[in-house]
């Protein structure tokens, strides 16, 4: 399936990246190379196949509802690109 | 001291034992190995004073009798595996900086038995290629070359820094992780063991995420022995990892030269791949005769959708990384350039901080997840993968374990594949069927190639037969003899 121009931007912008136009067209080529060839799947027998959407088969866990590690700032805020007291600072968001 | 780091894992903990030498000395002879060592790349960070320091203080366990499984023993670890109060880099420019305020578990398990850490080893961005070529801190070059020519070539990825390492004799061992063949197909190409275990076997809590439900940690070694002490000790439940199997580590090392007369031994014709070098098919059928030798019974079986795995994982693991790597935003950690809007920054921020291949993937992987093709694609490829892994339990209902080829091809040059993607995605053809299916795979090296280039064969065993993988492995590793080294050129 050919991935167009328009398409390529639509799903960078669904991704929040930010491709400069030189790499748009580069991309649509590259991006319908690999659909294309992901296209043989569609060979497959697939009538009342269970999707598998996990390599293991057991339930997932569960565990008490309580705290079990917290209550520290400063680990969470050590990596912080900026911050102020025990806050993440970002750009604005509300006018 | 360069015969400290010829030793393998073993006799260095043997000698570690009998007061041959202490961990201090055996972490400083790998400290100088890594050093004279940067032309290949293989550490993006070296931690030569915390090594010596976790030396020293393993000496002081010992002499206190109290040494761990693996105490004492230098090990390198891949810079995807969090590492508390050291940068981890994902060998990615998006992490900038990023120091963990927490231990992965397979590393902490590590610590806990005495290992030593020598630094953080390169990789392909976010564990995404097959050569190492994607690493934002350039590639990993092989310390192996073809006869007579110093092209440089790849040592396979995505734990390359891993097996050029081992290979080298940087490090004693190293941790790993396998999404659709990292681990084994740098082993092939370096002449090392690689096992990826079960899924599930080893916590993914604190190991940076690709694709979490293929993602699993292994180890790379020298010898079979080596991969199954290492294994033992990344391995085990953990409660941090809701996919960790809550199940008994057996002891991986004594499954090393038991018998594996009476075993069937499954040969997947459809492994027999069209454009398979002869060198790769040679060595096989040479495999098949080692087993054949050693009292297996070989047995024809047929995994009839192969072919459609690879085309299935490019669809499953970017969908799943286009997930996992939606965290990388610039406001809490990591790379941030700022920008006039919030959605600006994102969007700077990401393209500035992933590399060419991960945004590639993203963007498959954002797609194929899109309004109007989730059905057509990521669902399709869900139910094909159910369909492979159905293939598998099929075989195992005939045979014990199987047998391949772990890579279509010996090492190639730096820069060989790097234009064409799908290219680069071959190289999995035969490794990733395992991850899509869950089950245990390890490469063991088994020959040269006419260039002097190691090749590696591909055990595969049911879920959680690690054990019999140990025994198999073992037992190739014992009729190929196998003890090539790279010659020494850095």
């Amino acid at each position: 399936m050919a991935i167009d121009a328009a398409t390529v931007r639509k799903v960078a912008r669904l991704a929040r990246i930010a491709e400069p136009e030189a790499r748009i067209e580069p991309l649509a080529r590259e991006l319908t190379g690999i659909m294309d060839w992901i296209e043989q799947l569609a060979e497959v027998d697939i009538e009342g196949v269970e999707p598998m959407t996990s390599a293991v088969s057991q339930p997932a866990p569960l565990r008490d509802d309580v705290v079990t590690e917290g209550g520290d700032p400063e680990r969470i805020l050590a990596n912080a690109p900026r911050r102020t007291g025990d806050f993440f600072v970002v750009p604005k968001v509300v006018e | 001291m360069s015969s400290l780091t010829d030793l393998t894992l073993r006799a260095a903990l043997d000698g570690l034992s009998s007061g041959a030498f202490s961990s201090e000395e055996l972490t400083r002879a790998h400290i100088e190995a890594v050093e004279a060592a940067r032309p290949l790349n293989a550490f993006i960070l070296e931690t030569p004073d915390k090594a010596l320091d976790m030396a020293r203080a393993s000496d002081a366990r010992r002499a206190a009798g109290e040494a761990g499984a693996l105490e004492g023993a230098p090990l390198g670890i891949k810079d995807l595996f969090c590492t508390n109060g050291v940068t981890t880099t994902a060998g990615s420019r998006i992490l900038g900086g990023f120091t963990p305020t927490y231990e992965s578990t397979v590393t902490s398990q590590l610590w806990r038995d005495g290992a030593v850490m020598l630094g953080k080893l390169n990789l392909d961005e976010f564990a995404m290629g097959s050569s190492n070529e994607t690493s934002a801190y350039g590639p990993v070059v092989s310390p192996w070359r073809r006869t007579g020519d110093p092209s440089p070539l790849t040592p396979g990825g995505s734990s390359g820094g891993s097996a050029a390492a081992v290979a080298a004799g940087l490090c004693l061992g190293a941790t790993a992780t396998d999404t659709g063949g990292s681990i084994r197909q740098p082993a092939a190409f370096t002449g090392t063991v690689g096992i990826k275990p079960t899924y599930g076997r080893c916590s993914r809590w604190g190991v940076v995420a690709f694709a979490s439900s293929l993602d699993q940690a292994g180890p790379i070694a020298r010898t079979v022995e080596d991969a199954a002490l290492l294994l033992q000790s990344m391995s085990g439940h953990d409660p941090k990892d809701s996919t960790s199997l809550d199940v008994e580590v057996p002891d991986f090392a004594a499954f090393v030269g038991r018998s594996v007369k009476g075993l069937r031994i499954g040969v997947p014709k459809e492994y027999r791949v069209d454009g398979m070098p002869a060198e790769i098919e040679a060595l096989w059928e040479q495999g098949i005769a080692w087993l054949r030798e050693a009292g297996c019974e070989i047995v024809e079986v047929s995994l009839p959708h192969t072919r459609y795995a690879l085309p299935a994982y490019y669809i499953v693991a970017p969908a799943e990384a286009s997930s996992n790597l939606a965290r990388y935003d610039g406001m809490r950690y990591g790379l941030r350039a700022d920008a006039a809007s919030l959605t600006d920054t994102y969007e700077k921020s990401r393209a500035e901080g992933f590399g060419e291949e991960v945004k590639r993937r993203i963007l498959i992987g954002t797609y194929v997840l899109s309004a109007g093709y989730y059905d057509a694609y990521y669902l399709r490829a869900l139910k094909v993968r159910r369909r492979i892994a159905d293939d598998f339990t099929e075989a195992f209902g005939k045979v014990d374990a199987l047998l391949t080829p772990t890579a279509p091809s010996a090492a190639f040059a730096l820069g060989e594949n790097a234009n064409d993607p799908v290219a680069m995605y071959l190289n999995d053809i035969f490794t990733v069927t395992v991850n899509l299916a869950g089950l245990p795979g390890m490469s063991v090296p088994a020959g040269l190639d006419a260039r002097g280039l190691p090749l590696g064969l591909q055990l595969i065993g049911r879920p959680l037969d690690e054990g019999l993988l140990f025994s198999l492995g073992g037992a190739i590793e014992k009729a190929a003899g196998f003890s090539a080294k790279p010659a020494r050129w850095w």
